[in-house]
Formats: structure tokens, C-alpha cells, sequence
């Protein structure tokens, strides 16, 4: 019984809102409407953000390794494409959801072969169905326009009132409150029962699986979850750029998400969001110095956090936000502790 | 039939090329759990050495090839004493970022120093075309990959059951502790396997600069074949890999020659399908590690 109750107000209290929190959204606000210049960009920060939230549902929360996210990005980014061009959906927001949608079930489907096998199977599974979609695209040219991508789209304005803009205005003002919902339903899903039982389950999944916890049903469902989060983020890379091409689908975005996530340090929700900040802002330092090579500067970094140790990296990225949340809120506020990493 | 049976061939010999090119991979994946994506770097490096030998400064092919493995291993060690050896503990995350991150290094680096444009290696001209052997056209050069490769084979397979490095190794893969505790240096083999494993991959780049083409994303473009042949060949011993990579190679020739539209699909079916069906690879183990 007091066991019972202690859980209850454990998570009741994780999950309470802090203020540094509201800051960062502030903050999030606050630099939209600052820098009117950088629509783009931040447009792009945010879509890579809501992308990486996706792969810390799965990784960081359930500890399942995948190389592949990207297969969904792709998928949810040619239905969106392909929903505005034959004007089957032309509302954005409805168009949005349906793509999603359509990437949850692949998603669900793709889960029973994920869920199975250790973490080497999921690797090669997770790439064998992004290789295998992008074969797909590239096979069906005639609808998803091969390598020369999908072209033509033209978005109507969400909600029919607000028509998206040359300078991006809109598309990141749409995409940052499309990330912001998803990010509260995610935080509920985290700190809901079901999110602490995927933490048993990724400490331990025998465990986890002895205390009662359907740990199969339990993974299909967080899979499922994530893929409709990064269905969501391909269609509105879609419905901002107004493009989709075969590149949606590539390797390297997997493994750029990959770094995002572990910039911004695994299993904790912001983790994604200021992973997404801090490599957006390392790509443009990088492409400012060498247009062409600055791949081996990104090589690098992943070298360099993996040598130095996840953990302390983290501890590192985190300690200017800590530092100024701490001269405001007293010592003991803390933004954001990431928890032990998936091991 | 005359077709079919070039058309076999030719697959034989990239099969035997990936086998060459993979089979390190199978050691440090397969027997020391080490997740390298970055092994398609180390055969690279040895294409673009045995590359800069023959067409810079006019080395005869064959004297090239050696060097290309040497150079490679030599790489390999080097990597391997100062990055890799920290990471054999870590976690697959670990392990999969930082090959990834070495991977963009080194192909970044390569398209710095070499060009972006794919590098051709100037044959000696008794490799240039084809033997007709009863009515069957075969390449001069796939012949030689062939014979190269299947003598490879056979020394690996030698090397690894009858030699007393060969028992070393698998007592340290199969139980590291116990094998320490009997007095065999451990991380020295394991850094050994390393260096033979990378050397081979140059050797394979070299030979393969012809047939797959070689230019910075050689890593990045045939990561998933060698992962492939690895996971569907299984660890226990090296006919697990070499029968897959045969498999692979033959299936995917004929699939391009073929049923051109569906043949990388075919592929990544038929591997999602083996890998569900048994985790450990077709001729793997029953027991997971």
C-alpha cells in the first residue's frame, strides 16, 4: 500500500511542471519572434527536434536501438507530399495527422520484427526497412517521382486561414506549436504508468517482464508511438519545404538523428530539443568553415563524445542552462538531469 | 545457358570479393561483439593505397596488393590500440556511433585528399578480358579474384583450426576470462584478429576498386552488404560468411542482371526474412552470446 503511494507521488512529482521548463519554452517563443531572419533555420531546428523526440521515445525511454528512424521521416514526409499534390487532403493540419498516421502503422507492422531478436537484429532490421522503403521509392518512380523527388507541391493555408509564407513565418510558427503539442503528449506518456514500465523494461526487460509487465505489447505500442512522432516530423518537413525526395529516406539521417539524441543526451524529453539546437548550430559553424568537408567534423564530434563518455558530455552541455536557472531559482532547480543512459 | 553460366560466375567472384572484404568484420562483429560500421573505411583505405601506388607511382599491380594490406592493417592496429580497444565494454549505442563517426572522417577525409570522382587502378593488360572456357566467357580478372580468394579461404580456414594462434583465438572468444586465466594474452590476439581482419578488407578493397568502384562512399554504399554477410553467415565459423557472402554475391548479380527494378529489394527482403527467422544467422549458433 505505501509502496503504491510513494509511486504515485513519485511520479506526480516528476512530473510536475518546473519553472525552468516553462523558461525554455519561453525562451523557444522568444527567439521565433526575435529573429525574423532565421525563419528557416529554426523552422529546421524544430522539425529536427521533433524528430529526435521521436527516436528518445524509443531509445532513450524503451532502449531499442534503431538505425533506421529515418524509414518513417520518409514515409510520413512522401504521404504528405503526396496528399497535398493530388489534393486528396489539402488542409495541412488534417494532412499532418493522416501522414502521421500513416507512419504509425507502418510503425505498428514493422514492430513484431523490431521487438524481436537482440540489440545486432534490431540494427540490421531498423536499416534493412529504411534501405528496403528508400529501394521502394526509387523502384515506384512514377509515384514518388524517383530521384527527382516529388515536385509541385503546393500547400493550402492551415486551418484555411493562414497561407504559408515566402520567408517561412508561418511554417515555424505551425511547426513549433505542432512540437509543442506533441511534446506535452509525450510528457504525459512518459511520466503515465506505461512510461515508467518502459524504463523497467529498458533496465531490464526479464525483469520487467517477471513483475508483470507485457513487455512485448508494452515495446509495440512505445514503437508504434515513435513512429507516428517522426511520421509527423517527415510530413511537415513536406509541408514547409514543399518538397520530398529520396533523401528522406537516407542513411545519414538516421545516423545524424543519432546525434542530435546523443548531444542532447538520451532519456530525458528536452533531450532531443537542445540536441537539435546544439547540432543545427555545429552543422552551420562546420559549413561556414569547409562547405564541402565539414562531414569529418560531425565524424569527429561522434568520436570524440563516445570517447570522452556520454555521461560527461551531457554534464557539460547542461551545466551553462544549470548555472543560470540556479541563479534564478535557488540551487536546487535544476533544468534537466539526464537519467543513466540505456547501457 | 552460355550467359547463365558468366552470369554465375561473375557472381561467384564478387561473393568471394565480399567474403574477402567481410570477413573481418565477422571476427570483430561476429566473435568479439563489437559493432564496426566503420569497416568499409579500412577497405577503402587499402583501395585508395594500392590506387595511389599503381597510377602515381607506377608500381606493378601485384606488388600494390600486398602493400595495400599491410598499409590497411597497419591502419587497423593503430586505430585499434588507441580508440577502439577503450570501446569493446561499451554498449552497442556506444559502439555503433563511434564506427559511424569514423566512417564520415574517413570519408570526408578521402574527398578532401582524393577527389570526390570514382579512382580507377590501371590493370596490367594480361588481366584485361576474357577466356572463353568451353563456350563460356570469364573475365580474366574475376578469374583471379576467384583464385586469389578461394586460396584466402582456404588459408583462413587453416589458420584459424590447425594453427596454435587459430586455437588462442577462439579460446578468447569463446571465454575471455577463462582464456586469461590459462595465459593467453587476450587484448594482443584480439588486437592481432583486428589488424589481420582490417589488412583483408584492404586486400578486398584493392581487388574490388574494378568491379565495385571505388570513391569516397564506398563505406557508406556497401555497409549493409557486409553487415548482410555477416548476420545471415552467423559466427561459429568462417564457412557461415563465406557460403553467405557466395549466396549474396550470386543472388545479386542475377538479381541486377535479371529483374534490374527489384533487385536491392529482393535483397533486403530476403535478409529481414533470414534474420526473423533465425536471429543468429543461417549457419550461426543456436546459443545467443
Amino acid at each position: 500500500m505505501t509502496a503504491l503511494s510513494d509511486v504515485s507521488t513519485h511520479a506526480m512529482a516528476s512530473a510536475r511542471w518546473r519553472i525552468s521548463e516553462v523558461a525554455f519554452w519561453v525562451l523557444a517563443l522568444a527567439c521565433a519572434f526575435l529573429f525574423p531572419s532565421r525563419y528557416l533555420i529554426m523552422t529546421d531546428i524544430v522539425r529536427l527536434g521533433l524528430f529526435a523526440l521521436s527516436l528518445d521515445l524509443i531509445l532513450g525511454y524503451a532502449g531499442i536501438v534503431s538505425l533506421g528512424h529515418a524509414a518513417f521521416f520518409g514515409v510520413g514526409a512522401y504521404s504528405a507530399g503526396l496528399l497535398a499534390l493530388h489534393g486528396i487532403i489539402t488542409e495541412p493540419v488534417i494532412a499532418l495527422v493522416a501522414a502521421g498516421l500513416v507512419a504509425a502503422v507502418l510503425g505498428f507492422l514493422t514492430s513484431f520484427l523490431v521487438i524481436r531478436g537482440v540489440d545486432l537484429t534490431r540494427l540490421m532490421v531498423t536499416l534493412g526497412i529504411a534501405l528496403l522503403l528508400e529501394a521502394l521509392a526509387e523502384r515506384f518512380s512514377d509515384i514518388t517521382g524517383g530521384t527527382d523527388g516529388l515536385q509541385g507541391i503546393e500547400m493550402q493555408p492551415i486551418l484555411g486561414l493562414f497561407a504559408f509564407d515566402m520567408y517561412g513565418k508561418t511554417g515555424l510558427f505551425y511547426s513549433l506549436i505542432v512540437l509543442f503539442i506533441l511534446f506535452l503528449l509525450a510528457r504525459r506518456v512518459v511520466h503515465s504508468p506505461f512510461g515508467l514500465s518502459l524504463r523497467a523494461i529498458r533496465n531490464n526487460p526479464l525483469r520487467a517482464a517477471a513483475i508483470g509487465v507485457p513487455v512485448n505489447r508494452r515495446l509495440i505500442a512505445i514503437y508504434t508511438l515513435a513512429a507516428f512522432y517522426a511520421g509527423i516530423a517527415g510530413a511537415l518537413f513536406t509541408q514547409t519545404t514543399a518538397l520530398a525526395s529520396l533523401d528522406v529516406f537516407s542513411f545519414e539521417r538516421s545516423a545524424d538523428l543519432m546525434l542530435v539524441l546523443v548531444i542532447g543526451g538520451t532519456g530525458y524529453l528536452y533531450g532531443g530539443l537542445i540536441g537539435a539546437v546544439v547540432f543545427k548550430m555545429l552543422q552551420e559553424f562546420f559549413q561556414s568553415i569547409t562547405p564541402q568537408y565539414w562531414l569529418f567534423w560531425i565524424g569527429l564530434v561522434l568520436v570524440v563524445i563516445v570517447m570522452v563518455g556520454r555521461a560527461r558530455i551531457h554534464r557539460w552541455v547542461l551545466f551553462v542552462p544549470n548555472l543560470i536557472i540556479r541563479q534564478f531559482a535557488g540551487r536546487k532547480a535544476v533544468v534537466a538531469a539526464p537519467e543513466s543512459d540505456v547501457s | 545457358m552460355a550467359s547463365i553460366l558468366t552470369n554465375l560466375f561473375d557472381g561467384v567472384a564478387y561473393g568471394m570479393l565480399l567474403f574477402v572484404l567481410a570477413c573481418g568484420l565477422a571476427v570483430t562483429l561476429g566473435l568479439m561483439n563489437f559493432v564496426n560500421l566503420a569497416h568499409g573505411a579500412f577497405a577503402m583505405a587499402g583501395g585508395y593505397i594500392c590506387a595511389v601506388l599503381v597510377n602515381n607511382s607506377g608500381w606493378p599491380f601485384f606488388l600494390a596488393l600486398p602493400l595495400a594490406f599491410v598499409g590497411s592493417a597497419a591502419i587497423g592496429i593503430a586505430l585499434e590500440r588507441t580508440l577502439y580497444r577503450h570501446l569493446y565494454a561499451r554498449s552497442h549505442l556506444d559502439q555503433v556511433l563511434f564506427s559511424i563517426g569514423l566512417v564520415f572522417m574517413s570519408v570526408a577525409a578521402v574527398d578532401y585528399i582524393m577527389g570526390s570522382s570514382r579512382v580507377f587502378i590501371k590493370l596490367p593488360a594480361e588481366l584485361e578480358g576474357q577466356i572463353d572456357l568451353f563456350g563460356v566467357g570469364i573475365g580474366r580478372y574475376r578469374l583471379m579474384i576467384v583464385v586469389i580468394c578461394g586460396l584466402l579461404t582456404l588459408a583462413l580456414q587453416l589458420i584459424l583450426a590447425k594453427t596454435r594462434f587459430g586455437s588462442r583465438l577462439r579460446a578468447a572468444v569463446d571465454d575471455p576470462r577463462a582464456a586469461i586465466g590459462l595465459g593467453i594474452n587476450v587484448p594482443q590476439v584480439f588486437a592481432f584478429t583486428f589488424a589481420f581482419g582490417c589488412g583483408l578488407a584492404g586486400l578486398g578493397g584493392a581487388l574490388s576498386a574494378e568491379i565495385l568502384g571505388l570513391d569516397p562512399y564506398f563505406p557508406l554504399k556497401f555497409m549493409i552488404y557486409f553487415l548482410i554477410v555477416v548476420t545471415v553467415g552467423g559466427s561459429s565459423s568462417i564457412t557461415g560468411p563465406f557460403l553467405a557472402s557466395l549466396l549474396l554475391g550470386i543472388a545479386d548479380v542475377a538479381g541486377k542482371y535479371y529483374v534490374p527494378k527489384v533487385g536491392p529489394f529482393v535483397i533486403y527482403t530476403v535478409m529481414i526474412v533470414i534474420l526473423l527467422w533465425r536471429p543468429n544467422g543461417l549457419f550461426g549458433r543456436t546459443a545467443a552470446r
